[in-house]
């Protein structure tokens, strides 16, 4: 029984702290389907606090970096992401670009900084 | 594709999948969730947990907040707290979807999967393809779309997971690094305005800060204060000019 609920406790994790509190903004946004539009001050202001909260988690992500990303100098994942958003901005926002460069630098610092 | 010439809900189901799997975002999830998916790895989920996860929640951020959070031993209420806060966004993604969905006789229940179907992604490509489409075979075109970039996630969440796995350690960090940076630059990319810019940067700077002076719910408080202050700025400077 004990090996079941182990088993089972991740899933159960998923729906009540991730799948719940996702959906109701879903769910509720099927409700107010009629009356809101996309310019109104609340949603301007809803879209601000989404935005701020996921900086924070990219932020705190290269910070304090999980698992093998935490073998990575932390300069050097500070400088690899500030090189993925320069090129970024210099080829005319392109996220592709952006991205490789990014990891370019972050994979070539790494290699030199291991030997 | 000739959206015109669609006939049939199946058609316009198929056609959907194709223009996800042909779309820019088939590229920007990919890497996304192999990212999404060696993060899984490294804070000891499953593979099978991380594809639940894909279908049950189907919101890049909110999944990060939530494998790092779990993974982190945070408090419960607050990674449902950040998660819940990360999923707002949504509200008015879906508010502004559905009416380009509904005709009459359109039933509730029709609703509920491009209801719950409803990310960035599935969104911007919906509002770009939809409105050319004859309003009968939307809702099986949106959900086509969907169901292909969702496809798309499970599968690269897959790749990034069992790559994290066994590739080396410098390779491993590189795959995780795809989340944050990605993130990053998809983030700077839409905030065309310039409260969304301000919320980005506040958010950037506030959460480590929070983290350092050791404040609890860290990542509620940096979105409510950064955003708002974002927000605050913005209704000045409008008041202003």
């Amino acid at each position: 029984m004990n090996a079941v609920m182990a088993e089972l406790w991740p899933y159960f994790l998923l729906v009540l702290v991730g799948f719940l509190p996702n959906e109701i903004w879903r769910a509720l946004g099927m409700v107010m389907a009629r009356g809101l539009n996309e310019d109104s001050e609340v949603v301007v202001w809803s879209r601000a606090v989404a935005t701020a909260i996921l900086a924070g988690v990219i932020a705190k992500l290269i910070l304090f970096a999980p698992g093998a990303l935490a073998g990575v100098p932390l300069a050097l994942r500070v400088g690899a992401a500030a090189c993925g958003f320069a090129a970024f901005l210099a080829a005319k926002r392109s996220l592709f670009i952006g991205v490789a460069v990014g990891e370019a630098v972050l994979l070539a610092g790494g290699a030199l900084v291991a030997h | 594709m000739a959206v015109r010439s669609v006939t049939s809900n199946s058609q316009a189901f198929f056609g959907g999948v194709t223009v996800a799997l042909t779309s820019v975002f088939h590229l920007v999830i990919g890497g996304t969730y192999i990212g999404i998916g060696a993060l899984a790895h490294d804070f000891g989920f499953s593979a099978g947990w991380m594809a639940f996860c894909t279908v049950l929640v189907w919101a890049g951020p909110a999944q990060v907040i939530l494998i790092s959070a779990l993974g982190s031993g945070a408090p419960l209420v607050e990674a449902a707290i950040a998660v819940s806060l990360s999923g707002l966004r949504l509200l008015p993604m879906v508010v502004a979807l559905l009416p380009l969905l509904r005709r009459e006789g359109t039933r509730l229940r029709d609703l509920l999967l491009p209801t719950h179907f409803t990310s960035v992604s599935m969104w911007v490509e919906s509002l770009r393809l939809l409105p050319a489409m004859p309003r009968e075979h939307r809702i099986a075109m949106c959900n086509g779309i969907a169901t292909g970039l969702m496809g798309v996630a499970v599968t690269y969440g897959f790749a990034g997971f069992y790559l994290a796995a066994g590739l080396p350690r410098l390779f491993a960090g590189g795959l995780l690094f795809l989340t944050p940076v990605s993130f990053l630059l998809s983030t700077a990319r839409n905030a065309r305005a310039m409260v969304d810019k301000l919320a980005l940067l506040f958010g950037l700077a506030l959460a480590p800060l929070l983290v350092a002076l050791h404040v609890q719910l860290d990542l509620m408080w940096s979105g409510v204060v950064g955003g708002t202050l974002a927000y605050g700025i913005h209704r000045v400077r409008e008041a202003a000019t």
